[in-house]
């Protein structure tokens, strides 16, 4: 190899060949964070719910007037989205999984706690769990007879009267396993307030809304109050449902025009609203990437034509002592992946130092080992890619050079 | 001279356009990309209301019971119906307004405009004049029409706009859930950037559409928006003025600096008077911010906002290394022609002085690019889903600080090249010509 010979000329451009360096270090950092920050964001994105999301509509509305009855309202039109051909499951429910307002409450495992262990969401409604379609691994889910309507349960806490309240819960297992790790949760007691609600079943999964921190997104309850809030869940198969939409939103509406619709949604809207800031970061950082790594191979491009040009003669005295097309080829790759290693090598350590500053400031996770070899790989690439013209214009240079003045 | 180095400098850029192209296309994506989010990051750190901001203040106070207590933990930041409406008969502030969000539904009398919802502030008298609400017709309502739960609504332009075309509506009435209510203000364009007084409703919301007495809110039992927090037997919100619950936004203005501390001693005796009274169990917890420090310590601007800055930042280094570079290389290429130059007289501050000026037209050049990279990406920036995405605009400051920064990196940029070509000497260049 050619390594001493390379290592001497680069000595004599020093500042050049250190700039190239850093700019090789630096490009190697960025992208490594964000590429890190890219795999974060999808896995965000990509956050199980637990529910049928292909086969759900999902219905907002408010009234206009005073509501006399809203609870006898919500039966009428509950019985008359049940009717619309291809609906198997309706429910009134409070909120959705990834929904954008939510109902939480603090968890305690025993009553005279002083502070909450920990914070989960509630979710209200007859036949919510059928509809949302979530997967039960232990016990059962809600029985009709046990919902308690919302404005009872409000009067009841005002009286402190136990008996009206509602006597069981749903919990998925994320929040078991936090509550009571290794041990059988049906029939234990949780406790919102004073009046305990006994585990009767495990969900597999059940995202909450409007999560805040997405180490707590698993923390769902189902508790068995009735609520009408005007919004309602309808499940039907995925190719129904644009039409079950439409066809609810005409019968609601002539059943009472004295409302209206605040948002219609087949489920993937509100995945996709929910993610939509996080998917525009994603497009970004890529960007960033795609220009960074533009940017270097552009210099690569710059430095090595600049040096082709400048070392003319010691290339065509080389190819007149004999050196062939490929190893003056061979000698612009080396000096580069050389070049380019010095900078990965130095690019890693910043990127280090970079995650560290991110784990301080944006609670970010460890940069895992297997981005390093990864962003070596790209940077190595990009350096041979870029050098590989000024390289082809080294190797054509003809051995008669030698013989002309500069 | 400068005439002279400037012709010199874009003769020579000539003589290499690839290499000339390649730096311009550098600066002016770094420059692009560093404006774009630098822009949004000054958009979103803004005053909301430059000038009165140091006057407005937050006053919390702690009516938590000692369920989950923690000493030091700050106090919440909205009041429980009870303790706003003390402290704002109180009145121990210069204005004082008590204040939440809702949604209203709008019956227009047009049969051509279906009803809708739209979002509410209900609030007292103190708020118009405290935030320096404008009014393009009419004015706000007044104290008597607050005890008297008054139905006087205040609404927006773009409400006033959509169901009286623009015109003077006030003294018409205005249909809200089967009620009618007599306009007695129309709003000119507002809206405080971030929604500093409820954040609840969104950092960046804009301002609601109608804004009611809120006694006649409560009256009417209009629906509400926002942040409820409760504890013990709370919850109800239908009987929210009895409930242990904080859900409103309580501001105050004091305009003497020197009476802010007093205020803040009243709100400690309060606290203490409420606690021997029973009511409150902690022991008196108050905190006061003004504007600028509440959204710092709400920490509004979003963390990927700031993130996305450090990226920018970090591309502009990237390309500046990469500028520096290749300078480098152009001008140490020319060491023959600088030689003959030096040899003819030039002294290395002129060398310096003319390599420089050259540096600062790639820079301009730079910028230019740079510029409409800027405004391309604020579109694109514009086009994001976030509520923020549409104040995404760049005014005059930033589009000269998007130059000065192209030019004064560029220049830095170009020091060092600058600097090693000045250090040729003469006659070895001229020799091994």
């Amino acid at each position: 190899m050619e390594i001493l010979p390379i290592l001497s000329t680069l000595r004599r451009h020093k500042i050049t060949a250190a700039l190239l360096i850093l700019e090789i270090a630096l490009t190697c950092a960025i992208v490594c964070n964000a590429v890190f920050l890219i795999t974060q964001r999808i896995d965000r994105m990509n956050m199980p719910s637990g529910v049928a999301e292909k086969e759900l509509v999902r219905i907002r509305f408010a009234s206009i007037g005073a509501n006399d009855d809203k609870y006898a309202r919500d039966q009428e039109d509950l019985q008359l989205l049940r009717q619309i051909p291809g609906v198997t499951q309706v429910a009134s429910v409070n909120q959705v999984p990834f929904g954008n307002s939510s109902n939480n409450s603090g968890v305690k495992i025993d009553p005279d706690q002083k502070k909450s262990t920990i914070n989960a969401t509630n979710y209200y409604g007859v036949n919510l769990a059928e509809t949302l379609g979530t997967q039960l691994v232990a016990g059962r889910n809600l029985r009709p007879d046990e919902y308690v309507d919302m404005k009872t349960i409000m009067a009841a806490l005002q009286t402190k009267n136990d008996k009206a309240m509602p006597k069981t819960v749903v919990i998925t297992q994320a929040m078991a396993n936090r509550l009571w790790p290794g041990q059988n949760p049906l029939g234990k007691p949780i406790y919102l307030d004073q009046t305990p609600l006994y585990v009767v079943g495990v969900v597999k999964e059940l995202v909450r809304p409007s999560i805040w921190d997405d180490s707590i997104a698993k923390y769902s309850m189902i508790l068995p109050a009735r609520v009408a809030e005007g919004q309602y869940l309808i499940r039907t198969s995925p190719q129904d449902r644009d039409r079950v939409l439409k066809t609810a939103l005409e019968k609601l509406k002539a059943a009472d025009p004295h409302r209206v619709i605040l948002s219609k949604q087949v489920w993937e809207d509100v995945r996709t609203r929910f993610f939509e800031d996080d998917r525009a970061m994603t497009g970004l950082l890529a960007g960033v990437c795609v220009a960074l790594l533009v940017v270097t191979a552009l210099g690569i491009v710059g430095l090595g034509s600049f040096w082709v040009a400048q070392r003319r003669r010691q290339i065509g005295v080389r190819r007149a002592l004999g050196a062939t097309r490929g190893n003056i080829l061979r000698y612009f790759q080396t000096e580069n992946f050389l070049l380019a290693t010095i900078g990965i090598v130095l690019g890693m350590a910043l990127a280090y130092g970079i995650n560290l500053f991110l784990m301080v400031h944006y609670e970010l996770p460890r940069l895992p080992g297997s981005y390093f070899p990864i962003g070596a790989i790209a940077l190595w690439a990009v350096g041979q890619i870029a050098v590989l013209g000024p390289a082809m214009r080294a190797a054509a240079v003809p051995p008669v050079v030698a013989t002309r003045a500069a | 001279m400068f005439g002279y180095y400037l012709d010199l400098a874009l003769h020579s850029l000539k003589r290499n356009k690839v290499l000339t192209a390649l730096m311009v296309v550098a600066i002016a994506l770094g420059i692009g990309a560093s404006m774009t989010t630098l822009t949004v990051l000054h958009v979103l750190s803004g005053d909301p209301l430059p000038g009165s901001s140091a006057t407005l203040f937050n006053p919390r106070i702690d009516p938590f019971s000692m369920d989950g207590y923690e000493p030091n933990k700050p106090p919440p930041e909205q009041v429980t119906w009870t303790d706003g409406m003390n402290l704002l008969h109180a009145a121990r502030a210069d204005r004082q307004a008590l204040m939440t969000g809702g949604a209203v539904p709008i019956q227009p009398t047009q049969s051509s405009i279906d009803p809708f919802y739209t979002d509410a502030r209900y609030t007292t008298a103190d708020f118009f004049p405290m935030f320096s609400v404008p009014f393009l017709y009419g004015r706000g309502w007044n104290a008597s029409d607050d005890d008297g739960k008054a139905r006087v609504v205040v609404i927006s332009k773009l409400l006033n706009d959509k169901l009286f075309e623009g015109k003077d509506s006030t003294g018409q009435t205005l249909r809200m859930k089967d009620t009618s209510f007599q306009i007695v203000g129309v709003l000119g364009d507002w809206r405080v950037n971030p929604h500093f007084y409820d954040l609840n409703i969104g950092d960046y919301a804009e301002a609601e559409d109608v804004f009611v007495p809120l006694s006649t809110s409560r009256d009417m039992k209009l629906s509400l928006n926002g942040s409820t927090d409760c504890w013990g037997s709370g919850g109800d919100p239908e009987h929210a003025e009895n409930t242990p619950c904080v859900w409103l936004q309580f501001w105050v203005q004091i305009v003497d600096p020197a009476k802010v501390e007093a205020y803040k001693t009243f709100l400690t005796h309060y606290s203490q008077e409420q606690k021997t009274l029973g009511r409150f169990e902690r022991e008196p917890n108050v905190a006061l911010l003004d504007v600028m420090q509440w959204l710092d310590y709400k920490k509004v601007v979003p963390s990927d906002v700031r993130l996305q800055t450090w990226l920018a930042l970090g591309f502009l280094l990237v390309c500046l290394v990469n500028t520096v570079g290749l300078m480098l290389a152009k001008f140490l290429r020319r060491s023959g022609e600088l030689g003959v130059r030096r040899a003819l007289g030039a002294s290395r501050r002129d060398v310096f002085m003319q390599l420089l000026i050259e540096a600062g037209v790639i820079g301009l050049a730079g910028g230019m690019g740079g510029l409409m990279l800027a405004y391309t990406g604020l579109w694109l920036v514009r086009r994001q889903p976030s509520s923020y995405a549409s104040l995404a605009h760049l005014d005059m400051t930033m589009l000269l600080s998007t130059f000065l920064l192209a030019l004064i990196s560029t220049l830095c940029a170009g020091l060092l090249p600058a600097w090693r070509a000045c250090q040729i000497t003469p006659a070895l260049q001229l020799k091994s010509q």
